[in-house]
C-alpha cells in the first residue's frame, strides 16, 4: 500500500493492519474495535485465546479467519488455564514470552466469561504468575446468548432476563468491580481502558508487555445491540462513561495507583448523560438515578482516596 | 489498487470442500473473512466530503470494521465492500465532512 510517509507519522496509533474486515460483528460493535487495536498494538507475533463469546463469531467461521495472528478457541470457563498453558510451553520449549520482541500470549474474554463463569480460572492464572495478558471486554452483559445479565450488568439495566415492567424487576444489583478482585491478588499490571481512548489503550497495551507477570486489562467496548442504542453513538457512550466517573481509567502497578482521566481536575458530568444515550436504561425512575448517581460517585471518590494514599 | 487490503482482498477465495477427504485434520483456518462483503448489510452509507476534510483521521482510529483506508494524497476513503454503514465516523468527524445518505438501488 502507498501511503505517504508524513501522513503515518501523523497517525495516533500504528498503521499496521491485521484484523480483516468482512467478520460478522454488529453494525458499531465495541468489542471488534478493541481486538482490532489489540492486534494493532502486538502485531502477528500473539496468540489470541477466546473463550465462548462474541468474539468467536467475529474471529470467523471455519475455514476463515478475522485475525492475521493465532487464534485458539476455547471452552467457556477456561480462558485462564488455557493462557497459563500455552505459556508454560513456549517456555518449555524455549520462546520468549512478554517483553519487547517475545511472543504475547493474550485471553480475550467477555464479561460473563470473566466475571462470572471464568473467575477461578482467572484467579489461578493470577495467582501463579504467568507470564501472560488477560483482557476482559466489558460490554455489561451476556451479549452473543441474547442480552442475558451477567454480574458485571449495571445497576438499573434493562436486560432480557431483567425486563422491568409490574411483575417483573429491572437489575437491582450493582455491577461488580473485577478490577478490584484481580488487584486484590498483587499483580504487577492492572487497567482499566476504554474503546473512545485507544492512544489511552495502547499505552497500557504496550506497558502490559513490557512487565514480566501477569497482567490485566478490564476494557469497555459498548454493545449498541444488547444497550439498545444507535449503532452511531458506540464511541460517544464510551466516551461518556468516562466523563460521567461511570468508568474511570486508571492504572495499578506494582502496588501503585495512577488515574488516567482525560481531564483529572473536572469534576465527572452526571450520570444521566450516560443513561440517556441508550434504550437499556429507559424504564429506570427518577430514584432508580439517584441510586445509580450515588453508587458512581462513591465508587469515584474510593478511588481517588486510593490514588492519593497509594500513588 | 490502494484499497486497505490490497493484495489480500483480491487474493480471498470461497473455500468449499467438495468431499471429505478435501477437509484439513485438524480445525485450521483456511481463508480470511475478506470474502465476506458485508456492505450489503447496510441501510444508509457514508459519503466523505473532501472539501471539509482536515485529514485528522478520526474516523480511520474509530472504523470497527476496519473499512475506512488512507489514499495516496492523504484522504480518507471507504471501502464499500465492507462498510456496515454503523455510522461511528460521521458522528466523530470534527468538522463533519462525512455524512449518512440512504442508499437506494
Amino acid at each position: 500500500m502507498e501511503v505517504p510517509e508524513d501522513v503515518k507519522r501523523r497517525l495516533t496509533l500504528p498503521f499496521e493492519e491485521n484484523f480483516f474486515a468482512g467478520h460478522t460483528a454488529c453494525q458499531g460493535c465495541g468489542a471488534s474495535l478493541g481486538l482490532r487495536y489489540v492486534l494493532k498494538a502486538y502485531g502477528r507475533k500473539t496468540i489470541l485465546v477466546i473463550p465462548a463469546c462474541c468474539s468467536t463469531i467475529i474471529a470467523g467461521p471455519w475455514p476463515y479467519s478475522a485475525l492475521n495472528a493465532n487464534l485458539f478457541h476455547t471452552a467457556f470457563e477456561t480462558t485462564g488455564a488455557v493462557i497459563s498453558g500455552i505459556e508454560a510451553a513456549l517456555k518449555a520449549l524455549g520462546y520468549k514470552v512478554k517483553g519487547e520482541d517475545g511472543i504475547m500470549v493474550v485471553g480475550w474474554a467477555g464479561d460473563g466469561g470473566t466475571a462470572d463463569i471464568g473467575l477461578q480460572a482467572l484467579s489461578g492464572f493470577l495467582e501463579r504468575g504467568h507470564d501472560a495478558l488477560y483482557i476482559m471486554y466489558d460490554n455489561e452483559a451476556y451479549m452473543n446468548t441474547g442480552i442475558q445479565r451477567s454480574s458485571s450488568t449495571p445497576y438499573g439495566a434493562w436486560t432480557t432476563n431483567t425486563p422491568g415492567g409490574k411483575r417483573h424487576f429491572l437489575e437491582k444489583r450493582h455491577k461488580k468491580k473485577v478490577i478490584d478482585i484481580v488487584i486484590a491478588h498483587r499483580i504487577p499490571y492492572a487497567a482499566t481502558a476504554s474503546v473512545a481512548y485507544p492512544e489511552d489503550f495502547l499505552r497500557k497495551l504496550k506497558k502490559a508487555q513490557k512487565i514480566p507477570g501477569p497482567s490485566f486489562i478490564q476494557l469497555f467496548a459498548p454493545c449498541p445491540t444488547g444497550w439498545r442504542a444507535p449503532t452511531d453513538k458506540t464511541i460517544e457512550i464510551a466516551r461518556l462513561a468516562v466523563q460521567t466517573a461511570y468508568f474511570p481509567l486508571f492504572e495499578y502497578e506494582n502496588g501503585k495507583y495512577k488515574i488516567n482521566m482525560p481531564n483529572p481536575k473536572k469534576e465527572p458530568k452526571p450520570i444521566e448523560e450516560f443513561l440517556k444515550l441508550q434504550g437499556r436504561f429507559k424504564y429506570m425512575t427518577k430514584e432508580d438515578i439517584e441510586v445509580l448517581q450515588k453508587w458512581v460517585l462513591e465508587e469515584w471518590e474510593r478511588l481517588k482516596k486510593l490514588a492519593e494514599v497509594f500513588g | 489498487m490502494n484499497t486497505l487490503f490490497g493484495k489480500a482482498k483480491e487474493e480471498a477465495r470461497v473455500i468449499s470442500p467438495k468431499s471429505v477427504d478435501e477437509y484439513p485434520e485438524a480445525p485450521i483456518t483456511l481463508g480470511t473473512t475478506l470474502v465476506n462483503f458485508t456492505g450489503d448489510w447496510r441501510t444508509f452509507m457514508p459519503v466523505i466530503d473532501e472539501s471539509k476534510c482536515v485529514k485528522c483521521y478520526i474516523c480511520w482510529k474509530f472504523c470497527p470494521e476496519p473499512a475506512i483506508y488512507i489514499k495516496e494524497d492523504g484522504f480518507v476513503a471507504i471501502d464499500y465492500d465492507y462498510c456496515k454503514g454503523c455510522g461511528i465516523c460521521a458522528n466523530e468527524c470534527p468538522t463533519k465532512a462525512i455524512t449518512m445518505v440512504r442508499e437506494e438501488k
